[in-house]
Order: C-alpha cells, then structure tokens, then sequence
C-alpha cells in the first residue's frame, strides 16, 4: 500500500538551549487510513500539523506527503492536500459560494462551480451559499470548512479538530461525513483532536505525543488493552499525568 | 488560463468580492485622494490671486504633484493593507498552506494595489479637470509612464512593509498607512531636489519619485521629456523591487523557520 505521508526524526526547536517542541517524530500513514495525533496542550500537535503543511520549516527530518519531499517540493504537494481548522477562519464578509470559488481558483480546480454545487449538495450548504460566511453558525461554518477543505478532492486531509464546539447532534454528522467520505475516495485523514470518542470511532492508528516525542502507539482498541483501562480517555490521562507504569501493571 | 495565473486571479477575486460588499471600503480608497486635491486645489487657487504670473505654474506644479504622488501612495497603501485584510479575517493560514506561491500572492497583492490606485485617483484627476480646470490627462502617454513608476515604487515600499509585518506581526501595520509619507519630503513632489540640502539629494535622487517628479516639472512648466529622469525612475524601480524583494523572501522564509506564520496576527 502506498504512503500518503512518511514523517522521519521530525525535530523542531524554536529556541536554542530549550528543549524541542517535536523531538524524533517519526511515522508513515497509509493512504486511506485515518490517523489520531493526541496529546495534551503543548505536546507538539499544532507544531507538527504546521510542518506538515510546509508553514513551519524543521530543524532536522524529512517529510514526504504523497511522494513529494516538503523540503523541496511542497506546493506539488499541497495541491492535493488541503487543511481545516476551527482556529483559522474564512473571510467573514464574503459569501460561502465566494469563499469556496477564492478557493476553486487557488487550487486550480477544473470545473469549480460544479465541484462547488456538488459540495454544496453533499455537505447541506445549498441554502447557504449566498450568505455571508460571518452571519453562519458554529455547524455551519464547520460545513463550510469541510467544503473548503474537500473543494480539490484531497487525497490527504488534515483535520485539526473538526468538531471543536459542535452540538453532539452536528459533530455525529461531520464524523459519519468523514466516515463515508474515506470510504468513497480513499483519501488518507490525519486528526488532531482532544475529543477521545471521536478518535476511537474516526481513527485506526493513533499517536500518543508528550513533549514533542511519541510516547505510544497503535489501535485505540491496542491502547486501551495494552493499558488495561476501559476507554481512549482513560489512556490519555494515563499518559498525560505520568501514570502509565502503574497502570500497565 | 494557467495555474499560475489562476491562482493569482484567486487572490484578485477575494478582494473584488469583499470590495463589491463593502461601501465604505470603495469610499474609503476615494476618499483621501479628493480630499488632498480639493485642499491643494483651492491652495493654487490662492497663490493664483496673489501673484498672476505664478499661478499657472503653481498650479500645474502642486496638482500634478498631488495627484501623481497619490499613485504611489495608493499603490503602497493597496499591497499592504490587502496583504493585513488576510491578517484581520484570520484567513491567512488558508492561503499559506494552499499551492499559492510566495511571488504569486505577491502579483496578487499588486494587482490589487493597482486596482486600488485607480478606482481611488481617477475620481480625483476628473474632479481636479472639473474644479480647477487642471487636465493632468494633458500629459498624455507621459501620464501613464510616470504613473506606472510611481505605482512601482508603491510596491517595492509596499514589499518592504509587508516583509516586516512578517518580522514583526500585526504590530507593524501602522507601518502601512505611514512609511510613505516619511519619505514624502525627498521624494520632491512640490519642489525641485536642489532645493534640498547638498547631502541630501543624493538620498532624494536614490528615489524613483525624485525623478517622476522633475520629470513632471519639465514636462508642466517646459513642455519637455526629461527622458534622463524617467529612464532613471524605472532602473531605480528596477533596483528597488529587486532589494525588496529579496527583503520580503528573506522575511517569510525566516517566519517558515521561526514559526511566526502561525501567529501573525498577534
């Protein structure tokens, strides 16, 4: 199976003489699987998600996204990624059909507007497409940005949580979205989220950080086992607080 | 269309579709430049009244300035501040992690500033015609060759803001509304450059807009082409988008090291 994303001692020092926020981060993510990045504040997600996206250049490793080195080649790359962040909005003033055709030509999309009314169609947005992005609410707007986020039919997707301050009822809909949207396409997810429930039902392979490094990993069913506890929760408070000896024992 | 270039018209469309939704915007780019003619513009009018035979020349001399130095000032002002309305709608990491390049959202952005640039001084050219009489367009294609540098120089300025907002954050942007009003007095808009001190006019001739604007003289008050000066203006263009350029590369390359991108608008 080929990789969407091969990451080798990944390290990022902001600071000299202070200890790296991503310290020999190292993994490959096959493409149509779904990866977790967990970690509590601080552990080196945001850090890393950035140098995924070419944002933020390493201190030392390599990153290769669908065949493209980072380092050298990264807008061959990021043409067929895309990215969606509750932390980084669209441009209020302007409509969600504008947003999304700003978008349909940064990407170079072929035929945008009807890639655009077939999201539109998919995603629940067609009442919505002529309204400010600014005036939506906090389901729609994450809509929105799934819309964006899909508008170059990505083959690898980056999802800093997606569901952050969605009612239950709307952050199911966006994770059964997600769900059959891998299925159909085969694109490969990477998700950063603190929302462990989500990780288990979303993820196959998640990724256990603590002060930049990987602390664990494997299946949320692996984890769970191999930490004798009941649920992901329960893991990542183990692993968060430093209790993980005492629990595997 | 290429993708470069469709990548580009991306950029251009996101500002015309926030511009085509936003009145005060469109009044705002007017705004200033009318306002600076009506006031410079009842100024020669004055000094017409008080001495007959230097009004003429007054007039043409400080409109033309007027009108041409907002070219450049629009067209700084434009590049930058639509470089900040990505800061302030929090849009900007979107645009960084899309397949947009670093020179292509820099054609954006100047693209812009020259849309800016007309729909904010054409108005006041036509008004200048209308209130004073004063027909700049009388220039001809000289008009627009001064213009074009003046815009040019607009950019490289502008390009050298937009690198230091990337150095500095957002704190920087007032940067953007007043860098070029310091360089004002020896761009020598209202008066030749050997009005200045000696040591101070090869400062002002290191300038494109010191020649545009004795390039203006010549032709307003000689009915010449100062072809020295206009060659100079663009060579000196040349050279300052080039250093600029080089300048803003440098800063978003360090902002990819340093991770600034990440919090710019802070």
């Amino acid at each position: 199976m080929s990789q969407a994303l091969i990451v080798e001692n990944l390290v990022k020092s902001y600071t000299a003489g202070r200890a790296p926020a991503v310290d020999g981060l190292s993994f490959a993510m096959p493409m149509g699987a779904t990866y977790g990045l967990l970690g509590g504040n601080g552990a080196g997600k945001t850090t890393t998600i950035a140098m995924l996206l070419g944002l933020l250049v390493p201190s030392s490793g390599r990153i290769a996204a669908l065949g493209h080195d980072m380092a050298k080649d990264r807008f061959a790359a990021l043409a067929r990624m895309n990215f969606s962040s509750p932390y980084i909005a669209l441009p209020h003033r302007l409509s969600v059909a504008e947003n999304l055709r700003v978008y349909g030509h940064l990407y170079n999309v072929r035929n945008a507007e009807a890639r655009i009314a077939e999201l539109a169609r998919d995603l629940q947005l067609e009442d919505l497409l002529d309204r400010p992005a600014g005036q939506l609410s906090a389901g729609q707007k994450t809509r929105v940005a799934l819309a964006k986020a899909l508008i170059n039919r990505p083959e690898l997707l980056l999802l800093d949580e997606p569901t952050a301050s969605l009612d239950p009822d709307t952050g199911d809909w966006v994770r059964t979205w997600l769900e059959r949207y891998r299925a159909q396409t085969g694109c490969a997810i990477l998700l950063a989220s603190h929302n462990m429930a989500e990780v288990e039902r979303l993820c196959d392979h998640v990724l256990m950080l603590k002060q930049g490094r990987v602390v664990d990993e494997g299946s949320p069913a692996e984890l769970v086992e191999r930490f004798g506890r009941g649920d992901l929760e329960e893991v990542f408070l183990d692993i968060a607080r430093g209790t993980r000896a005492e629990a595997a024992q | 269309m290429n993708g470069s270039l469709r990548r580009v018209w991306g950029l251009v469309y996101r500002h015309l579709a926030l511009y085509r939704r936003s009145l005060p915007r469109l009044i705002e780019l007017m705004y200033w430049p009318i306002l600076q003619m009506v006031v410079w513009g009842f100024i020669t009018a004055y000094l017409a009244g008080v001495q007959d035979n230097l009004g003429s020349v007054a007039a043409g001399v400080l409109l033309g300035g007027v009108l041409l130095w907002e070219g450049a000032l629009r067209s700084q002002m434009g590049f930058s501040v639509s470089f900040l309305e990505e800061i302030w709608s929090r849009n900007l990491g979107h645009i960084f992690v899309s397949p947009l390049r670093p020179g292509e959202l820099v054609a954006g952005l100047a693209a812009m500033a020259v849309l800016r640039t007309m729909i904010g001084v054409i108005p006041a050219m036509l008004l200048a015609w209308f209130l004073y009489s004063f027909n700049i367009f009388a220039l001809g294609p000289l008009l627009v060759a001064f213009f074009a540098a003046l815009i040019i120089m607009g950019w490289a300025v502008a390009l050298g803001v937009t690198a230091l907002i990337l150095r500095y954050g957002a704190g920087a942007e007032t940067l953007a509304w007043s860098v070029l009003f310091g360089i004002t007095p020896f761009a020598a808009v209202f008066y030749p450059v050997s009005i200045l001190p000696a040591w101070l006019q090869p400062v002002a001739l290191a300038l494109p807009a010191a020649h545009i604007f004795e390039g203006m003289r010549a032709a307003l008050t000689q009915g010449e082409i100062a072809w020295g000066h206009l060659g100079a203006a663009y060579l000196l263009d040349a050279a300052w988008i080039a250093a600029m350029g080089w300048v803003f590369m440098s800063q978003f390359q360090a902002a990819r090291v340093k991770g600034a991108l990440l919090n710019i608008g802070e």
